[in-house]
């Protein structure tokens, strides 16, 4: 196995801090006694309700009804009764209303999940109509609905499926021991992607800090025509899409435009494994691998939760807390979300629970603006982070505006990065805000 | 675990371990050659100025955040990294009054007049430099300068006696074979490692280029500015010099052109952020150092290039914004 290492221009070296739980198998997470399924899991319409109080339901049970295009349905994890229905916080910090099922322990499996025709007798529109039913939405973190993706509007041509593997925050393994672990699903899924697209080229994009993921995926994709597997240099934000795509193809998806606009289509190594799970199993998407790790976690673990368990069954499942926890993050540590309390469910979208302790989550002070251009040097979508955070601060959005802030994918690399420990991702974010904030107010005058 | 409380704060929820303070101290670590270089050549007293230099840096900027009521900062160590400089742009002879005032200029006025660390628009120890040359001029210039050794005697430098005529340009052709024996002309030898007359941190080319290497090594300063700027020097003067490599090699080791393209040059509060506009300096300084040296009235252009360069720099921000990734070409 002799790959090239491909990349993109800028980014930053964050510690990977993997190795606590890259080499630990996934294990399947003890029952919890509830699960809470949120309503929206996902970018898009909420979903509806289709079951009441005191309903039984089973593994696999859809449970809510997708609302419109861009939607997904959820379905339930557990075997049991419905106890509640009611709003309940999330990782995105709004309360979601959820269906909180009472666990009856017994793993009764809907008798509606069987496997299909499989994906050689399945027709492109078939797979699409599978997958939004097995309720896919992207499970690399922004949790988009896989179906809209696979859905190119007329007008628009996609050559080339592209997997994300690259996994580039630190701390995170899940998509990791997917690869390594699974790596016959996440081809399998990317061969369904393209069928489903009707394409002929398909990536599978790793970085290089994970050989053995390489060469799994690598002896699976051996001899299959079209399907190609990428080394991507180790550098961060490596997995955001845009960037990905630059390194595997060379193609720049245009300022305000999505994939398609470059001809491809992207998801995540675990949103790939999830087709292939629907398709070939009938099961839709009710479980996911989620790495608990941190310093604040007695031990750190890949775990296949259910989806709608609490924070804190996992954490427990994982020995608790480290003396008291500082900071616990949804997500990666360069854009996961830090949560206020650890009684919120786990969703489609949560890869990681990172607990940091109190030492690492103090807050840096910030200093002046040395002008020494590192957020400049490191931005993947060479914009100039300390122009834009300037005029934010100074609440001059227009200027900001001008300086290209809503190009801004929000990685992080420029706070990380900076000397003298400015807001500067924290002050684009608002920027972003205030300027669509206006421009809706104008469409609407 | 039912009643903890975590922090939030929006992400990233890691910092790197870069810190003012660091970069400021790769600085001073990176003058240091440079010090022990005057120290040999120009004998322990140099060690007065610049202690003089730094003690009146660090205390003006002491005062004037207590006076403007804004935090002390004097830890991050800016204010030590101006002294050196200030200190490494005077003759060996300069008196300490002179060498206080100059510090106090530079961070009082230059810095803190107009917003504290990296808002001052010219670097402070050049713009200090500018003013103790026009307000004392015989005891910044020729008169000030020493060469090297015990018997320290006042001597021209390298660049006056260039300006004088015995410059490369009219001569015959030079090979640095005759140079060395040369009355008139000074040894590429000596200029590179310092031997000769002039300020005391500017005379050591080889130390300069030590701490330069550091710098770039550790990601402090980027290659673009000290190369294009040194480079260009070099190649203008090749040209004027009617082509001889002697002029190449003198006129970008003589002065204090590696002390300004590698230290001066480089500050970030004064210098472009793109690495468009870091060349755009470079070529610029490089154009006027070269003007001023051969038809100026001073014999030594490095430092007036610099502050004009300096002040242009905000223009050059504004034209050499980076192409945004994914930017759609304008069709005609």
């Amino acid at each position: 196995m002799n790959l090239k290492t491909l990349s993109f221009k800028g980014g930053t070296h964050p510690p990977h801090n993997k190795g606590t739980t890259e080499n630990l198998k996934v294990v399947q997470s003890k029952q919890p006694d509830t699960v809470a399924i949120p309503m929206v899991q996902h970018i898009g319409a909420p979903c509806e309700p289709i079951v009441q109080k005191g309903d039984q339901v089973e593994v696999g049970q859809k449970i809510g009804e997708a609302k419109g295009f861009v939607s997904v349905p959820v379905h339930s994890s557990v075997s049991g009764e419905v106890i509640a229905i009611e709003p309940r916080l999330t990782s995105g910090g709004s309360a979601i209303t959820c269906v909180v099922i009472k666990n009856d322990m017994k793993d009764t499996v809907y008798e509606g999940i069987v496997p299909t025709a499989g994906i050689d007798k399945l027709s492109s529109e078939e797979i699409i109509n599978i997958i939004k039913e097995a309720g896919l939405a992207g499970m690399g973190g922004a949790a988009f609905p896989a179906h809209v993706k696979l859905s190119i509007p007329p007008g628009k041509t996609v050559d080339t499926v592209i997997l994300n593997g690259s996994e580039c925050e630190p701390y995170l393994t899940a998509d990791h021991r997917l690869l390594v672990e699974r790596p016959e699903d996440v081809v399998d899924g990317l061969i369904i992607f393209m069928k489903a697209l009707n394409v002929k080229k398909g990536f599978i994009g790793i970085e290089n800090n994970k050989p053995d993921a390489l060469e799994a995926v690598y002896n699976i994709v051996k001899g299959k025509e079209g399907i190609e597997v990428v080394a991507l240099k180790t550098k961060y934000p490596q997995g955001a899409e845009k960037q990905l795509i630059n390194a595997c193809i060379d193609r720049e998806v245009p300022s305000g435009g999505l994939p398609a606009d470059a001809g491809v289509v992207v998801n995540n190594v675990g949103t790939a494994a999830a087709a292939a799970e629907a398709i070939k199993r009938g099961m839709p998407l009710i479980k996911r691998i989620v790495t608990i790790t941190g310093k604040g976690v007695k031990n750190p673990q890949n775990l296949l939760v259910r989806i709608g368990t609490s924070f804190r069954d996992v954490i427990e499942e994982c020995g608790g807390f480290v003396g008291t926890p500082g900071k616990v993050i949804a997500g990666g540590p360069m854009m996961g979300i830090a949560q206020y309390s650890i009684d919120i469910p786990v969703i489609k979208g949560t890869s990681g629970i990172l607990v940091l302790t109190e030492e690492e989550a103090k807050l840096p002070e910030s200093s002046n603006c040395i002008r020494c251009g590192k957020c400049i040097e490191v931005c993947p979508i060479n914009l100039m982070p300390v122009n834009i955070s300037n005029y934010a601060l100074e609440d001059r959005f227009e200027q900001a505006e001008s300086c290209n802030a809503l190009d801004c994918i929000e990685c992080g690399a420029c706070s990380f990065i900076c000397p003298a420990k400015r807001p500067l991702v924290d002050s684009i974010r608002v920027a972003k805000r205030e300027i669509l904030a206006k421009r809706k107010k104008a469409q609407s005058k | 675990m039912s009643s903890m409380i975590f922090r939030v704060s929006s992400s990233p929820h890691i910092r790197s371990n870069e810190s003012t303070q660091r970069i400021m101290l790769d600085v001073i670590i990176a003058l240091i050659p440079a010090l022990l270089a005057a120290i040999y050549f120009f004998g322990v007293k140099v060690l007065t100025v610049v202690l003089i230099s730094v003690v009146f840096a660090v205390a003006t900027e002491y005062a004037m955040q207590k006076i403007l009521n804004r935090p002390i900062t004097i830890n991050d160590l800016s204010a030590v990294v101006t002294g050196l400089l200030l200190a490494y742009n005077v003759p060996p002879t300069a008196p300490w009054w002179m060498v206080a005032i100059g510090s106090i200029f530079a961070i009082a006025i230059v810095k803190h007049c107009f917003g504290g660390l990296g808002h001052n628009f010219m670097n402070p120890a050049l713009a200090a430099r500018a003013v103790l040359l026009a307000s004392w001029p015989v005891r910044m210039s020729s008169a000030a300068f020493v060469s090297p050794g015990v018997n320290a005697v006042t001597a021209a430098t390298p660049l006056s006696l260039f300006k004088a005529g015995a410059g490369c340009g009219n001569r015959i052709v030079i090979t640095s074979a005759t140079v060395a024996t040369s009355d008139t002309l000074t040894s590429l030898w000596d200029l590179f490692i310092g031997n000769i007359g002039g300020c005391i941190g500017e005379t050591s080319a080889l130390a300069l280029l030590i701490g330069g290497l550091y710098l770039i090594y550790r990601g402090v300063i980027s290659y673009r500015i000290p190369l294009t700027y040194i480079g260009t020097v070099g190649i203008l003067s090749y040209i004027l010099g009617g082509f001889h490599v002697y002029c190449f090699t003198f006129h970008m080791l003589a002065g204090g052109l590696f002390l300004g393209a590698i230290f001066m040059a480089t500050d970030y509060s004064s210098s472009p952020l793109t690495a468009k506009g870091q060349i755009i300096m470079g070529l610029g300084a490089g154009l006027l150092t070269v003007l001023i040296r051969f038809f100026g009235a001073y014999p030594e252009g490095v430092s007036y290039s610099i502050l004009l360069m300096n002040v242009a720099t905000p223009l050059i921000d504004r034209f050499t914004i980076p192409r945004k990734f994914g930017e759609v070409k304008k069709s005609a």
